[in-house]
């Protein structure tokens, strides 16, 4: 098992023979099936947190390879409609200068989502085994997983912006590529992933085994 | 394991309160949080508690903003572009509905949920659960189910993504065509800066608290 060496030894609930609610902090005895101060179901630890993990992983793994594949958008231009994919969309932006805003879009469609899928397995895979970044290293990784992975969704807004706003007929309009679904139920099983995953359970390869704390 | 005398102790009617980390599990008793300041978990850092300030305020002032800016958003032009002396504009509900036929039209419901239900949805929530509580009333039934709700529909309030979302379609037709901004435009841009002013007094376990304190006494 690995430990940090600033380690000082804890009293945690579950050492203690009881539950801590995992939304609001409340302890309770064990046994106690909803949490007394805010109502959610009570559990020590998230029962099959990481068999969801993997579920919503492999499902937004699978959802995110036709995302790529697909066109994302079609574009119709004085007549001649041309498709292109989420990458596509990213080159063109950086063909006509936009730098910036071609960073922003590779960064929510293609960065994130991979980092997304490389950080939650990687969470999950460390969880039980020696690791080599640090408890407060995967937590902070856990955290910028939960607070990212909506920002995912971008492309998507982008592609329902552009699809109502330029309708120009003839001359310019856009549409919507099949890509768009499966890119959104990508970036929403990836958020349900990371959402299943109890942060605690990082934690408890933290505790030296079986030791009594007081 | 520890003995289950050690479990009760700690859970006593005279002991001191404790709470739970809820990302590491490491108990910590409850102590005087310095006014404007956090406690934190001595084990991983994250913030335990916060000192409640104005933290409800906020809450409440954001909740009733988000609901009046998406409300009105609806109704008012969004964006609009010309080119070549054609035109077209755009409402919010438009944009949601972008996606109306074959294989994308599903994307239209789930954005509409995602950009106006669910933010109006957990700004209600908020404002029902926390009011109240702010007032120093009675709390109204059903506002620990109102504050779980607005809890679980926190990541999926996508207002502000939706903004981000505008602002890089713009500059992909910023070359194309001549692109206007309407009222809904700019109310949308406040609800980004909002949902962030909430973003950053939010703490979750501490309201819980404050609501358990509150249906205590």
């Amino acid at each position: 098992m690995a430990h940090d060496r600033s380690e000082e030894p804890v009293l945690t609930a579950r050492a203690a023979g009881l539950a801590g609610c995992g939304a609001c902090g409340a302890v309770s005895t064990p046994g106690v099936e909803t949490c007394p101060r805010c109502g959610n179901a009570l559990h020590g630890r998230r029962p099959g947190s990481l068999e969801r993990v993997w579920a919503w992983w492999f499902a937004g793994l699978i959802a995110y390879i036709p995302a790529n594949l697909y066109p994302m958008l079609r574009t119709q231009f004085l007549g001649r409609a041309t498709d292109s994919t989420i990458v596509g969309g990213v080159i063109d932006l950086v063909h006509h200068g936009a730098y910036l805003v071609g960073g922003i879009v590779f960064l929510a469609s293609v960065m994130i989502p991979v980092g997304k899928f490389l950080a939650v397995a990687y969470l999950a895979i460390s969880i039980g085994r020696h690791s080599h970044l640090s408890f407060h290293q995967r937590t902070v990784l856990y955290e910028v997983v939960e607070f990212i992975g909506r920002w995912s969704m971008v492309d998507v807004f982008v592609v329902a912006i552009l699809t109502a706003l330029v309708n120009l007929g003839f001359v310019m309009a856009f549409k919507p590529g099949t890509a768009a679904v499966f890119f959104a139920l990508s970036v929403a099983f990836t958020m349900i992933s990371a959402l299943s995953l109890d942060p605690r359970l990082i934690w408890d390869d933290a505790e030296p085994d079986g030791a009594p704390h007081d | 394991m520890q003995p289950v005398d050690t479990a009760s102790r700690l859970l006593d009617a005279g002991a001191p309160e404790i709470i739970a980390c809820t990302v590491c599990d490491a108990l910590h008793e409850v102590k005087e949080i310095p006014e404007g300041g956090r406690l934190r978990c001595t084990r991983c850092g994250a913030t335990l508690l916060r000192s409640p300030g104005k933290a409800l305020d906020r809450i409440l002032a954001s909740s009733f903003a988000m609901v009046i800016l998406v409300l009105s958003a609806l109704f008012f032009p969004f964006l609009q572009i010309s080119a070549s002396g054609l035109s077209s504009a755009t409402t919010l509900l438009q944009t949601a509905f972008a996606f109306d036929s074959g294989f994308t039209a599903p994307l239209a419901f789930v954005l509409i949920l995602l950009i106006i239900v669910l933010p109006v949805t957990r700004a209600v929530a908020l404002a029902y659960a926390l009011l109240p509580l702010r007032l120093g009333l009675r709390l109204l039934p059903g506002t620990k189910a109102a504050f779980r709700l607005a809890g679980h529909l926190r990541p999926w309030s996508m207002a502000e993504v939706f903004m981000v979302g505008c602002v890089v379609a713009l500059v992909k037709i910023g070359g194309l065509a001549r692109v206007g901004l309407g009222p809904a435009f700019w109310e949308l841009a406040l609800i980004v800066m909002i949902v962030a002013l909430e973003a950053s007094t939010f703490c979750e376990k501490t309201i819980w608290r404050m609501i358990d304190q509150k249906s205590r006494s």
